[in-house]
């Protein structure tokens, strides 16, 4: 079989042999022609800052851009729904010629005057970058005239890719930052960022938090609310899940105001508990140290017999992973093990070297290790290793389909909480379900292969 | 009546339309061995696979130049060169079928010329693939004039000199319609041995089988042989009444070809299919095979046993232009009143379109309005009604504001199963499509009945 990897991508593909040093390319804009599964910087900040439910997002651009990311995450939110709306200002040949920022103007006191939102992102995209439209000054001047703070988003698509765009957004949040009133937050305080509150995730992360006496100021962007992000910087703490998305905001609040944060993940049990304990270390309290095991416990009490009779089915089977963050692929490494599973290949779309050391630290020697691979290449991965679960995001799910490959969806689209301890039970039961279906039995991948077999 | 649409309406919320460079990508994913190919920056086509991948649940590969910022101030010439060149060596298409994108058309990038000098700087010798491009600039039109114009682009690169007419050869251009409808298309041209060449025909490659070996392009879509001889045809029978002349690939083989061409509605409902098949009568001169006479007595017979369930009840229809004109006209036919008819294309023909097709079965005509969006559709909505909805998922979030059913149609269906399987066309798709509503209705009239009768 001819490779399926492109001489340009040679560098960003490892086998995991546990002894060569990593060394992988990243971060490295996508090679023309090939079928990245990568998105643009407009694609990086609009999926981070979508869940603010009570700001308008206005998308500055042609249609397209509004269009293909609208409602485009289980986002959910407790009140107000303004961010599951889809607006643009679906510029026109006109507008190219002779700017759009009269257009922009009227769009936002429109819409503000239309759903009284509590502040306004626009969002700016390729075409916006290349007529030059001043999307500071329209901004300004709307804030002013309406006294809702309108902050442009520097997101033209082309300037970059995803990791690009998660700066812009955070570049725009810290605008809100240190806007509010902090008088009332006490001390034992955090911010949950980078959580999106995918099928409610968040709430079930918040209560674990409350329980063991923290309070939560702000959840970003999660079920977020543009005047909890204005007081954020009164909270002690900031807790961020995963590596790229927020990172940049917790750094700039480590800098302006000195608050620390530290890094967590939600996938998985161990990853979860130790969320809890970090937070509840970091604070140096006995009490909260002990309420944290004591709710811990109650959580796995619950979860952890249901999950031994899973991995007794799903023992040995085997899972590729090829997710958006690397942060989240070592959780999912985890709780693959955890189910008794062996993950033969892991990628990301925006992982950085660091992050695929680490991978190829926790992995089993054989494993692929990828950084934005393409359809082709997955493909093969999949068949090489004879996969049983392909682990990915909507873009990837033909590709096991197609092959006869079990598929879960782990990324913005999917509608079951996969989060937290009831998270890694339907997790769980999402890979049980997948993985033992009969229909793979039908599927002519496997039909030839077993010929193969008894043939030998 | 209702409101109308705020004349100066400046930003469209929840639109009802998708962009240009889309409806190339579909167009040319219908073609045999042929890539999709995006001029422009990376999140565009990662965007546009997304979108269709959720409603095909099919790979849908889109190269992309992948431009960056340097490339937008400097020309994606070398890009659109570099990303032609790992296409070719990588997939060894048949066709690439290049359409530009809002950045490459403003940063003005001469497609033509790149190609032009791509191709005759190639190594003669290695095979290299066709090259048909398109103009689809993201801020005008939408995905259906850059469907069109794709398939009219292919023609005017691909089709050959003209021979000698060959009989009962028939060129069908049928506009974005699903795979079960090419597949019924397929199915009465071989009934009456017609040699039909379909373009695109995304019967398979948006519809294929599970697969032993993943495929680099799917299988199946027009022969380029075929669409080379097109110009031999006896004549061309083109769906769509909304097709501007412009882009017409009909017009534009009798034109050049001088092939004969019959440009109809598509075929939806009983009077816009019978139309289609005395055409294709007139132009075989045969008469149908009995199989359809039959077909068409069946559905007539079920327009008597469904008439008192669905006579009166008012409908929204939605969606592309020609989709909703032959929708419109369908319900009609079955005694239910179209209240509102709107596209977010702005042909300027869906007025008349409509008039023309539903002739003196409306006694009232419905508001028809072109250029709208979803927050427009709903404004209108709370005056009008309506008893269901037709169009595509998008609009589910209105049905459910409603209380009333949505009958799924058409392109995207994100949310729910077989979108590709959806058969419109001909009178098995009435027949299918009578059920559909009927049956919906029924749904709603035992749901809502306080005893839940079990007889109609
Ligand atoms: S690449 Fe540019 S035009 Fe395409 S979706 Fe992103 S911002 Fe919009």
């Amino acid at each position: 079989m001819q490779s399926a990897l492109l001489t340009e991508r040679k560098d960003q593909v490892i086998r995991n042999d546990k002894t060569t040093a990593v060394d992988i390319t990243c971060d490295k804009d996508s090679a023309a022609g090939a079928i990245s599964q990568r998105a643009c910087v407009f694609c990086g900040s609009r999926v981070v800052l979508y869940p603010i439910a009570d700001a308008v997002h206005l998308v500055h651009g042609p249609i397209g851009c509004a269009v293909y990311t609208w409602d485009i995450r289980g986002a959910l939110s407790s009140g107000p729904e303004l961010h599951r709306l889809s607006f643009s200002t679906d510029i026109q040949e006109i507008d190219v010629i002779f700017g759009g920022e009269k257009k922009l103007y009227n769009a936002l006191i429109e819409l503000i005057e239309r759903h009284k939102p509590k502040a306004a992102f626009v969002y700016s995209t390729c075409i916006v970058g290349i007529i030059g439209d001043d999307l500071e000054s329209v901004c300004k001047k709307v804030t002013k005239e309406t006294g809702i703070t309108a902050i442009p988003v520097q997101s033209e698509g082309f300037k970059g890719n995803k990791r690009a765009g998660y700066i812009a957004a955070c570049n725009a949040m810290a605008r809100l930052v240190g806007t509010g009133d902090t008088s009332n937050i006490p001390p034992k305080s955090i911010n949950i960022l980078g959580d999106f509150n995918l099928a409610g995730e968040i709430w079930m992360i918040r209560k674990l938090y409350e329980k063991i006496g923290i309070t939560v100021v702000a959840n970003i962007t999660g079920d977020g609310r543009v005047d909890d992000i204005r007081r954020c910087h009164g909270a002690s703490l900031n807790v961020v899940q995963c590596s790229g998305a927020t990172m940049h905001l917790a750094n700039m609040m480590k800098k302006e105001y000195g608050i620390p944060s530290i890094r967590v993940s939600y996938f998985g049990i161990e990853d979860m508990a130790d969320s809890i304990y970090a937070v509840a270390d970091y604070f140096k309290d006995e009490e909260m140290k002990k309420k944290a095991q004591e709710v811990i416990r109650q959580e796995l009490a619950e979860v952890y017999p249901k999950l031994q009779e899973y991995k007794k089915a799903l023992h040995g089977k085997k899972a590729a992973i090829y997710v958006g963050g690397a942060f989240k692929a070592f959780s999912l490494v985890k709780a693959f093990r955890l189910l008794g599973m062996d993950v033969v290949m892991v990628g990301s779309q925006t992982g950085t070297e660091s992050e695929y050391r680490e991978l190829q630290e926790i992995t089993d020697e054989g494993t692929i290790i990828a950084d934005d691979s393409n359809p082709l290449e997955l493909s093969s991965f999949l068949k090489e290793k004879d996969v049983d679960i392909f682990v990915g995001g909507v873009n990837e799910r033909p590709i096991a389909y197609k092959l006869g490959v079990a598929f879960c969806d782990h990324n913005h689209e999917r509608k079951e909480a996969l989060a937290g301890f009831t998270g890694m039970l339907n997790f769980a039961q999402e890979v049980y379900s997948s993985v033992l279906s009969p229909v793979w039995k039908f599927m002519p991948r496997k039909a030839t292969t077993q010929l193969e077999q008894s043939n030998d | 009546m209702t409101k109308m649409p705020k004349p100066n309406y400046i930003s469209t919320t929840n639109a009802c339309k998708l962009c240009k460079p889309m409806g190339a990508t579909l167009a040319f994913r219908g073609i045999e061995g042929a890539m999709p190919f995006l001029h422009g920056s990376q999140g565009c086509a990662t965007y546009m696979r997304r979108y269709i991948i959720s409603h095909f649940n099919e790979p849908m590969d889109i190269a992309s130049s992948s431009l960056g910022e340097k490339n937008a101030v400097f020309g994606g010439g070398p890009n659109l060169k570099e990303g032609l060149k790992n296409v070719t060596e990588k997939f060894n298409p048949q066709l690439i079928g290049i359409a530009t994108t809002c950045l490459t058309e403003t940063i003005g990038d001469d497609v033509p010329m790149i190609l032009h000098q791509y191709q005759s700087s190639s190594k003669t010798g290695c095979k290299q693939p066709m090259l048909v491009a398109v103009s689809t600039p993201s801020y005008s039109g939408t995905h259906m004039e850059g469907f069109h114009a794709t398939v009219r682009a292919t023609i005017n690169a691909v089709t050959e000199e003209t021979v000698d007419t060959e009989p009962c050869s028939i060129n069908i251009l049928p506009g974005f319609v699903s795979p079960a409808d090419i597949r019924h298309l397929k199915e009465i041209a071989s009934d009456w041995n017609i040699k039909a060449t379909i373009l695109p025909d995304i019967s398979e490659t948006l519809d294929g089988p599970a697969l032993a070996e993943c495929e680099l392009i799917p299988h199946g879509g027009t022969p380029i042989e075929s669409i080379k001889k097109m110009g031999s045809a006896t004549a061309t029978v083109e769906f769509g009444r909304s097709v501007a002349d412009e882009n017409s690939g009909a017009l534009l083989l009798s034109e050049k070809h001088s092939v004969p061409c019959h440009r109809l509605g598509v075929p939806i409902g009983l009077r816009e299919t019978d139309e289609f098949f005395s055409t294709l009568e007139a132009i075989t001169k045969t008469p149908r095979p009995t199989k359809y006479s039959e077909e068409r007595g069946r559905l007539i017979d079920s327009f008597a046993d469904g008439h008192k369930y669905v006579f009166g009840k008012r409908a929204i229809v939605y969606g592309e232009e020609d989709l909703v004109i032959g929708i419109t006209s369908f319900l009609a036919e079955i005694g239910i009143k179209p209240v509102l008819c709107a596209s977010g294309g702005k042909s300027g023909n869906l007025k008349k379109a409509i008039n023309s097709a539903c002739g003196d079965l409306l006694k009232e005509e419905p508001a028809i309005y072109e250029g709208t969006d979803f927050y427009d559709i709903e404004e209108m909505a709370a005056g009008l009604s309506p008893d269901l909805l037709i169009g595509h998922s998008k609009g589910y979030q209105l049905s459910r504001k409603l209380d009333v059913p949505i009958i799924r149609v058409g392109f995207p269906i994100h949310d729910r199963l077989g979108g590709q399987r959806i058969l419109h066309l001909g009178y098995r798709g009435a027949q299918y499509l009578l059920d559909l509503i009927a049956n919906a209705l029924l749904t709603k009239k035992q749901d809502d009945s306080p005893v839940g009768y079990s007889y109609m």
